[in-house]
This record gives structure tokens, C-alpha cells and sequence, in this order.
């Protein structure tokens, strides 16, 4: 056991510092463990999408790693499979759906951390109202909707249900609502109006939650399967996860290490999305704002 | 709540007249400022100190994209659907006529509903306890700051951002005949014939709850991370002085701690697990399953509801009201739990 002095004295902690040897062995392998059981299947993925034509994917006679790595699959599903426009109409549906998203709920979400005005309370349990019913249990409805307005196989009519989302809406809200009162008083002392203030001190103080926003709706957009698979017929309209579940049924008989090729393609974005933001998610909405 | 009391001070109007002051950023001028005056709330005080804004609908302006939004595609589609289900609408369209609760009636003598509604309930059944424990599990197993514990919790997080889809095909191939599952098994001598996981209508509804189990693993994990924060160290600390193994403080130290949280998590998972189509449909093809056997109600609906050449919108409306219901006894259920467990 080592004293809290002792760990103060050095910078750099030894591996005993994090607990009995025993005790740290289990749970690195532990560790190990889970991390096969979760990413190994999509490792296997990766790998099996490098390996050459000649080497077997399935079977008794498979190795885990490719012998002699290629990216032929990759040019492969490019010149045989419309990856182009399935790759161009997903990114058409996350793009529209996350500025439609960013605008719709941040007007909503800033009137709504407001007091003052009428219908408050209406506009309130509307919203709490639309979260209450599953996708699945109104879909038919909202089918029906879509066909009523000519947009059955349209990209557009994949878009539009999900334009704006109440959960959103109360992010942002939650968001405005956490900007102290001080700041805005401090603020109005110096004239700005209502439009300055909400330009220049709320829209910079939420920007966590805009990029939780902007993450949720993309991912959201970019992995979602069953309501396009509904509202879309045409493969020209086909996104990405259409494109592929396509692919993947074997009456195409397309080979495996191709369809393995296009299930990175489509998971990389959202990766690298994930990586590069990851680090902005966690801080603080407001740290700094107010000194005390 | 006279929040906005401020504004009777010396602020003259929302978008001040006047020179700007210095260090401020300039009006617009002219013509523009006056069109933003007009479509830009601004609070002004009433007598009575209330913030009210200048012009009522300013607000409403703002809010009607997401009330429209709300409205259109979630609080009417739910009405419609009530209203559908007692026609026999035809998903492309065309004339329909109201055929009373004929659907209702059909929905209970039809054996196909009552299947897909079993699976439903089967998968929150064996889904939810398992998604209860294992992500808190693993959150235990990630609280601890080690060396290199931030790439183990991304990694384990990435199942999450892969669709559905692309994890589907992964398990579609890790699974079949000649998988990699069955290759290892057969190699170690464990079976010697394949196990048809993706044949046996049976074991294509246990792999699919184990795909969703594992997928919802990081997700839930993050959630727990929080969670155990809020857990006091000293009690973990105090019961190891006493001699408590990991196991019984596990039991009793960190699931009380985190019962709130559980309880949430069960809600989630359940309302999830009764929303399960892709890993169906990844696992036991467009069909559902051999003839069907594994389809969920989310998956049935489609099957019946909205089939361009067979489909019925009316029976699909009414096998969606079920789901609703469904949905709804089980959030009831889960709050009324968290009451008990609560009081």
C-alpha cells in the first residue's frame, strides 16, 4: 500500500501505485478479453476486406490475418456497386438533416429557456407529446404522409419526419438554460439586445450541446435502416445502409471481401467524426464564463 | 417569475437607437435594422413586471418550425394511426372504406400477430436483465484510471457507431455455417457439425437478442461510467478494510448506488427491445426467420402494413395501436417500479 504522501512525491505513478499485481493482472486481461468480444468482429471485418481473391475468408482453411494485403476489394465495390451514390445520398440526408436540426431546435430550445410569452406551456406538452410514440408504432401513418405529398422514393420524404426532434429542442434548452443570469444582466447594462445576446454570448455558450446535437444527427441519419428501407424503392435513391443489406443478400452472390470493403467505407465517417470531436464532447458548457 | 425586470432599466429598445458604444459591435444600419427589429424578439416590460415580448407571435415564430414538426410528424401520425386502423386503407392508396374493428378482430384470431408479439415480449424479457447487468459490469471494469483505459473505453464504444447494418453483416458472417464461430468450434473439437445459427428459427432470435445486447453494451456503459461516479469512494474503501471481496461489494456498495440508474436503463431497453427490426432482418433475412417465425411486431407491421402489392395500412394501423399499447404498459410498469422501489 502506498501512502497519499508518497504518491504526491513523484510525477509519474508506478504500476503498483494502481493497485496489487494480482488484482491489476485480472483486469487487464479482463480488459482484453472484452475488447475481442466487442471490436474483434469488426477487426475481422477490416481484415478480411485486404485479403486477395485467392486467399478463403470462410472455412476450415481461413487464416485470421490476409497473407498478402490488397485494397482490390475496395476498387472492386467502387467499379462494380454504385457505392458513389449511395455514399452521396446518405451524406445528402445527414447533411440537410443536421442543419435542419442545428437552425429548428436552437430557435426552439432559446424561446423555450425564455419566460414570458404565451403558449409556453402548449408548446411544451406538445413537444413531450411527440416523444412519447415509438417510430415503429406510427410509421404506417407517417408512410402514408409521405405517399400523400409524393415523396415515396424521394430522398426528401427520408428526410423530412425527422427534420427537427424534440429531444433537441430540450438539449438546446437545457443548454441556454445553464448560461448564467449575470452574464446576460451584465450584457443588457451595456445595451446589447435581444439578438446580440443571443448571438454573441448563448449561441457560443452551447456549443457542447450543438455538437451533441450535430453528432446524434448524423449518426442517426448515416446508420438508419428501416425508414428508408420503407420510403425508398429505386437503387438511385439507395443510402448507404440500403446499398449494403443489398449486397449482403446472396442472390447478388457479390463476393464477401466486397461487401466487407463497403461496411468500412460506411463505418469510417462516423469514426472518424467520433475521434475527432471526442475530446470537445465532455467539456464543460459555460467553464469560464463566470469568474468567481 | 419577473425575470426579465432588467429591461426596465435604461434599455431604451431591444436594438438600442442611437450611435453604438464603443467596443460594441454596430447595428446594421438603415433598412435592415428596421427588418430585424421586426422579425427579432425582444422582451419589453409589461406593467405588472412580467417580461411579455413587444409583438405576441415573435415567439411563435421562433417555436412553429419544431411545434410544426412535433405536430405533423409525431402527435398527428399517432391520431391518423388510431383513425387508419379502423379502415382498410391500402398503403399506395386509392379508395378505402371504414370496416369498423374488423381489424382488431382480425388481429386477435390471427396466429401470425400473436408470434411476432411473443417475440417482442421474449426479446425485452431476456434482453433487459442482461442489459441491466453487463454494461454496469463492464463499467466497473473501466471506472478504474489505469494506463490506457481511455482507448479500452473508446473501443468498446465503437459497436455503438457502427449502423446496425454493417454490425449485422459482421454477425451474419461471424455466424454462418462456414463462420468464423463455427470454424473455431469445429477446429477445437467442440461440435462436429455447424451450429445453424442463422437456420434454426430459434437460435436466429437468440443471436439477434445477443446482437443487441452487444451492440447496446458501450452505450450503456458510458451511462453506468456516470453513474458510478456519484458513488461514494470512502464506503468502497471502508468495506474493503472490512474484508468485503469484490463480489459482495459489488452486491451491496456499488448496485444500491446505482439502482436509480438501473431502473432507467431497464426502462430504456425495454421500450428498445420492443423496436428490434435490423438485427432481425441482418440475421434472418427480408423474410423474418423461416416463414416468418422470427418477426417482431415492428417487423410484422411492415410485413402487413405497408407491403406495396399485399399490404393493408389498416391492419398495419391496428397492429401498431398493439405495439403502442405495449409500449405503454411497459413504461407504466417501469414507473411504477421506480415508485416502489423508491418509497
Amino acid at each position: 500500500m502506498t501512502t497519499a504522501v508518497e504518491r504526491k512525491r513523484r510525477l509519474t505513478p508506478r504500476w503498483r501505485d494502481y493497485g496489487r499485481p494480482r488484482e491489476l493482472v485480472v483486469r487487464y486481461l479482463l480488459l482484453v478479453f472484452v475488447l475481442f468480444i466487442t471490436v474483434g468482429p469488426l477487426v475481422w471485418q477490416l481484415l478480411s476486406s485486404l485479403k486477395g481473391p485467392t486467399e478463403d475468408v470462410f472455412g476450415a482453411g481461413a487464416s485470421l490475418f490476409p497473407h498478402h494485403p490488397t485494397l482490390r476489394a475496395y476498387k472492386e465495390v467502387f467499379a462494380q456497386v454504385p457505392v458513389w451514390t449511395y455514399i452521396r445520398n446518405s451524406l445528402f440526408v445527414a447533411v440537410i438533416s443536421i442543419a435542419s436540426q442545428l437552425i429548428f431546435s436552437t430557435m426552439a430550445g432559446y424561446m423555450l429557456s425564455k419566460p414570458g410569452w404565451k403558449g409556453r406551456k402548449l408548446v411544451w406538452v406538445v413537444l413531450m407529446a411527440s416523444m412519447m410514440f415509438p417510430f415503429e408504432s406510427i410509421m404506417v401513418s407517417l408512410f402514408l404522409s409521405i405517399r400523400d405529398m409524393g415523396l415515396v422514393d424521394n430522398l426528401v420524404g427520408v428526410w423530412l419526419p425527422g427534420f427537427v426532434a424534440a429531444i433537441n429542442v430540450l438539449i438546446m434548452r437545457a443548454a441556454f438554460l445553464a448560461v448564467p443570469r449575470e452574464i446576460e444582466d451584465a450584457a443588457m447594462l451595456d445595451g446589447a439586445g435581444e439578438w446580440k445576446r443571443f448571438r454573441y454570448l448563448y449561441l457560443p455558450s452551447a456549443y457542447g450541446a450543438i455538437l451533441v446535437v450535430t453528432i446524434n444527427t448524423f449518426i442517426s441519419a448515416w446508420d438508419d435502416f428501416l425508414w428508408p428501407l420503407i420510403v425508398l424503392r429505386t437503387e438511385d435513391h439507395f443510402t448507404l445502409t440500403l446499398g449494403l443489406s443489398r449486397l449482403s443478400s446472396s442472390s447478388f452472390g457479390y463476393d464477401q471481401r466486397m461487401v466487407m470493403a463497403g461496411s468500412v467505407i460506411s463505418v469510417i465517417p462516423v469514426l472518424v467524426l467520433f475521434v475527432i470531436t471526442q475530446r470537445w464532447f465532455y467539456k464543460g458548457v459555460s467553464s469560464g464564463a463566470v469568474k468567481l | 417569475m419577473a425575470q426579465h425586470t432588467v429591461d426596465q432599466a435604461p434599455v431604451p429598445s431591444p436594438l438600442g437607437a442611437g450611435a453604438p458604444r464603443p467596443g460594441t459591435v454596430p447595428e446594421p444600419p438603415g433598412r435592415l435594422r428596421r427588418v430585424l427589429r421586426s422579425v427579432v424578439p425582444g422582451p419589453t416590460a409589461d406593467a405588472g413586471g412580467a417580461a411579455l415580448y413587444r409583438r405576441w407571435w415573435l415567439p411563435w415564430l421562433w417555436m412553429t418550425p419544431a411545434v410544426v414538426g412535433a405536430t405533423v410528424f409525431g402527435v398527428f401520425p399517432f391520431l391518423n394511426t388510431i383513425l387508419v386502423s379502423f379502415t382498410d386503407a391500402k398503403p399506395l392508396g386509392g379508395a378505402y372504406k371504414v370496416v369498423g374493428l374488423d381489424n382488431y378482430t382480425r388481429m386477435l384470431g390471427d396466429s401470425d400477430f400473436w408470434l411476432a408479439t411473443r417475440n417482442s415480449v421474449l426479446y425485452a424479457l431476456i434482453v433487459v436483465p442482461l442489459m441491466v447487468l453487463l454494461p454496469l459490469l463492464l463499467a466497473v471494469l473501466v471506472e478504474k484510471n489505469l494506463p490506457g483505459i481511455g482507448f479500452f473505453r473508446s473501443a468498446f464504444y465503437t459497436p455503438v457507431l457502427a449502423s446496425s447494418v454493417v454490425v449485422g453483416l459482421s454477425w451474419q458472417w461471424l455466424l454462418s455455417d462456414q463462420g468464423l464461430v463455427n470454424t473455431w468450434l469445429q477446429k477445437a473439437h467442440i461440435i462436429r457439425e455447424a451450429i445453424p445459427f442463422l437456420s434454426d428459427s430459434w437460435l436466429i432470435l437468440l443471436s439477434a437478442m445477443g446482437l443487441t445486447i452487444w451492440k447496446g453494451l458501450g452505450w450503456y456503459m458510458i451511462f453506468y461510467l456516470a453513474a458510478l461516479g456519484n458513488v461514494p469512494k470512502e464506503l468502497h474503501e471502508a468495506a474493503a478494510v472490512d474484508g468485503a471481496g469484490p463480489a459482495r461489494r459489488f452486491w451491496h456498495i456499488t448496485v444500491p448506488g446505482v439502482r436509480q440508474s438501473m431502473m432507467l436503463v431497464g426502462t430504456l431497453t425495454g421500450i428498445g427491445s420492443l423496436r428490434v427490426f435490423t438485427e432481425i432482418y441482418m440475421l434472418g433475412g427480408s423474410t423474418g426467420g423461416p416463414g416468418g417465425a422470427d418477426r417482431t411486431l415492428p417487423f410484422y407491421i411492415r410485413d402487413v402494413g405497408l407491403d406495396p402489392l399485399t399490404g393493408n395500412a389498416g391492419y398495419g394501423a391496428a397492429v401498431s395501436v398493439a405495439l403502442f399499447a405495449l409500449t405503454l404498459g411497459l413504461t407504466l410498469l417501469a414507473q411504477r417500479l421506480t415508485k416502489e422501489d423508491e418509497g
